[in-house]
């Protein structure tokens, strides 16, 4: 268990494991995550699932390197193991026929946003997704998102990829075109901010799964606690996905910084 | 199973020495590692057990009462004379033997009982002669520890080869595991967690009860035929259901209180304010307190705790093992109320924890860039005894005052973990979250699913979780036995 099958790179420092995971392979659901650990001196990280292959019992990751863990989780290679893997952790993603969803991911946000689409498209939605990222190398799985999208909006801040512009500019568009049902967003935290708040002007029903700090990921920790509609929850259990429309992304963005001067003496 | 106490060389032993001249011993005095050399270590064991000498002195003390009424005062019911009395006459490998017949973690027991509430408050020293009691935790922790260490033969019956499902390795499922296993069953225990051991490897600090020490009576568990699986979330990995597939007959909950409770306070989610839990998993579990880590912890130099429990004792004496300068332990009733154990009380004042008693935080406050800088408290005073007999803290309006803090450790207990009742249909939960069960049997009110720990009592000792997961051992095998 825990083996590397595959390993390829989106850019230098994004990468796409495959993981010998039969028994998550098996129960995992959109928007589901696992908790990774790499080395016995190893932090425990929180990650999405971006897919699974069941009948292989194989899970797929996507990881950026930000810091200490995700560097050593990228520089594992094929038939290497991952030392721990737990999951699935989290509510899956509540997937109902609504009409039309616009599915909203920013850099490897994209990733845990391609399942939550192909299980609209799945669910007989229209799906529309607005992928974005700083530049061309930061629009990660476009081919997969093509395939269950009706349709596709790309936004890169440099213009070397789409259309030049924010997210919120692709997804006013969209919004300016189509009445949209229901709005999923996955991505930094500032990003969910704006594209939460271009929402609620529109009144449309918005999900957000947030990417809080986390240790152990089954409620123990507390480190993810989240303001949500006034009240603290936990992202582990009672998230990871929330109404956007009622997260104190503010909170989320200041305590997702919240031990970087701790992490940087370990850089 | 209770010893003899007339076999001959007991009766004997009891014989070479008058009561009175037991009496007359003074209690034996724990060895210390001190303050100053001990608070700069997160490893190193306050406590460093008696030495044989001194362990068959205190032994000595023990009258052998025809009614041991100290075993009334033992959830799990250890022989107690029965085992002193083999350190008295210096058979310690049997001192073990007999422990074992009743607890799975003597070596645990012996070092995290709340001892002076329990077997020790019913010894006859101390409620007939009013006098100290004997030294049994002290004792318990000294059979355990002089153990062989390839371990005492373990007593047990055949396998049976019917397979039952323990859920969580804190110390209610080692405790049934092992009394399943003695028993001749297969047992597997599965836990959420990369380590075995629950609160005894990620909350329990080193200083107080070495992992090494868990970790021996892990191996204990795996030399009696205990499969182990880690990473594993029952209810997310896999059902419950998938596990009555694979064969297992029975199944015992014990996953624990694993939701930390906060006040919902103004403030509470500035960053540094953070659970115990959380401070100690990254510290214990993670190892954050070795910089060679990964794992990241807050680091305080001045560290409010919140909380008069071992644990709020656990998160103050670990802020001081990891360098901060001024540690206060903040708790909203008097001292003598504190529900930690006396030692641990003990010990963090030595080791320069101030304690703030009689006050309560009411807000946080945080610096611009929300990194929490002072706590608001407000003065209580004692009120009515409320339910548990213990006066309530009633608030001084307008004594509010605020305390400088960059750390905040909030320690005022847990909530039961929601992931498996909420992935088992139909299985009975109280309104708080709490598995709910027959409190002799420890079933519930589905008839091969039993639970007992924290996930019932929603938050306790690790003595009363062991007591159930004994008694639903027990109940098991009865319902099991006779089934093929």
């Amino acid at each position: 268990m825990n083996r590397i099958l595959s390993k390829s790179y989106f850019s230098e420092r994004v990468v796409k494991i495959e993981v010998d995971a039969p028994l998550i392979a098996r129960a995992r659901r959109p928007g589901n995550f696992v908790i990774v650990r790499v080395g016995e001196r190893g932090e425990r990280v929180p990650l999405t699932i971006t897919g699974a292959d069941a009948r292989r019992g194989t899970i797929a990751l996507v990881v950026q390197e930000v810091g200490a863990s995700t560097r050593k989780l990228c520089a594992l290679e094929v038939g290497d193991h991952v030392t721990d893997l737990v999951g699935p952790l989290g509510k899956p993603t509540r997937v109902e026929r609504v009409g039309t969803v616009l599915a909203c991911g920013g850099g490897v946000g994209i990733a845990p946003l391609l399942p939550i689409a192909e299980a609209f498209k799945a669910a007989g939605n229209r799906v529309v997704s607005v992928i974005a990222g700083r530049g061309r190398a930061f629009v990660i799985l476009e081919e997969e998102i093509r395939a269950c999208s009706d349709e596709v909006i790309i936004m890169t801040d440099d213009g070397s990829l789409g259309q030049q512009g924010l997210i919120t500019d692709g997804m006013a568009a969209a919004i300016a075109r189509e009445r949209v049902d229901l709005a999923v967003t996955i991505g930094p935290a500032v990003m969910m901010k704006f594209a939460s708040a271009l929402t609620r002007r529109h009144d449309i029903p918005t999900i957000a799964s947030l990417n809080a700090l986390m240790v152990d990921g089954t409620g123990m920790c507390g480190a993810c606690r989240v303001t949500v509609g006034g009240k603290t929850r936990f992202t582990c259990v009672d998230g990871p996905e929330f109404n956007a429309h009622e997260v104190d992304f503010d909170e989320l963005i200041a305590r997702l910084g919240g031990l970087r001067d701790e992490e940087i003496k370990k850089l | 199973m209770i010893s003899d106490r007339n076999e001959t060389w007991r009766a004997a032993l009891r014989s070479a020495l008058p009561a009175k001249a037991r009496v007359a011993i003074a209690r034996v005095k724990m060895p210390e590692v001190e303050p100053a050399t001990r608070a700069a270590s997160q490893r190193v064991e306050v406590n460093k057990g008696l030495t044989p000498g001194m362990a068959r002195q205190e032994a000595s003390r023990c009258l052998d009462c025809v009614l041991p009424t100290c075993m009334d005062g033992c959830p799990v019911g250890v022989d107690i004379p029965g085992f002193v009395k083999e350190i008295e006459r210096g058979e310690f490998s049997r001192a073990a033997v007999v422990l074992r017949r009743a607890s799975a973690l003597p070596a645990v027991c012996g070092r995290v009982c709340p001892q002076e509430k329990q077997c020790e408050a019913r010894c006859f020293h101390a409620e007939k002669l009013k006098r100290e009691p004997v030294a049994i935790g002290y004792l318990e922790r000294f059979a355990a520890d002089n153990e062989p260490s390839d371990g005492v033969p373990a007593e047990r019956a055949p396998s049976n080869g019917i397979k039952v499902a323990v859920i969580g390795s804190g110390p209610s499922g080692l405790s049934c595991a092992g009394d399943l296993l003695k028993a001749g069953y297969e047992v597997t225990v599965f836990e959420a967690l990369h380590e075995i051991g629950g609160v005894l490897k990620y909350g329990i600090p080193e200083f107080r009860l070495p992992n090494r020490v868990v970790d021996a009576e892990i191996e204990s568990l795996k030399r009696l035929g205990a499969r182990f699986v880690t990473n594993y979330i029952v209810g997310m990995t896999g059902t419950l259901e998938a596990l009555r597939a694979e064969g297992y007959r029975c199944f015992y909950i014990s996953s624990g209180a694993g939701l930390p409770r906060f006040m919902n306070i103004p403030g509470e989610n500035y960053n540094g304010v953070l659970s115990s839990n959380e401070y100690l998993t990254r510290v214990n579990l993670m190892g954050a307190w070795d910089e060679r880590s990964d794992t990241p912890v807050y680091h305080g130099q001045n560290v409010v705790v919140v909380g008069g429990g071992n644990t709020a004792m656990d998160s103050a004496r670990t802020a001081r093992r990891l360098g901060a300068r001024r540690v206060m332990i903040v708790y909203r009733r008097g001292e003598e109320e504190m529900p930690a154990r006396v030692e641990e009380v003990k010990h963090a004042r030595e080791e320069g924890c101030e304690f703030i008693t009689l006050a309560n935080p009411v807000a946080y406050i945080a610096d611009e860039k929300q990194r929490v800088k002072q706590v608001v408290v407000q003065r209580m005073m004692q009120g009515e005894p409320d339910e548990s007999g213990r006066r309530s803290p009633v608030p001084v309006e307008g004594s509010e005052y605020a305390i400088d803090a960059d750390l905040v450790i909030v320690a005022v207990g847990v909530s039961p973990n929601p992931i498996i009742p909420r992935s088992v249909a139909g299985l009975e939960v109280s309104r708080y979250g709490s598995i709910v069960v027959d409190p002799e049997t420890m079933q519930t009110n589905i008839p091969d699913i039993y639970a007992g720990g924290d996930i019932v009592r929603g938050g306790a000792t690790v003595i009363l979780a062991m007591g159930d997961g004994r008694r639903a051992a027990g109940h098991i095998a009865s319902r099991l036995s006779g089934t093929r």
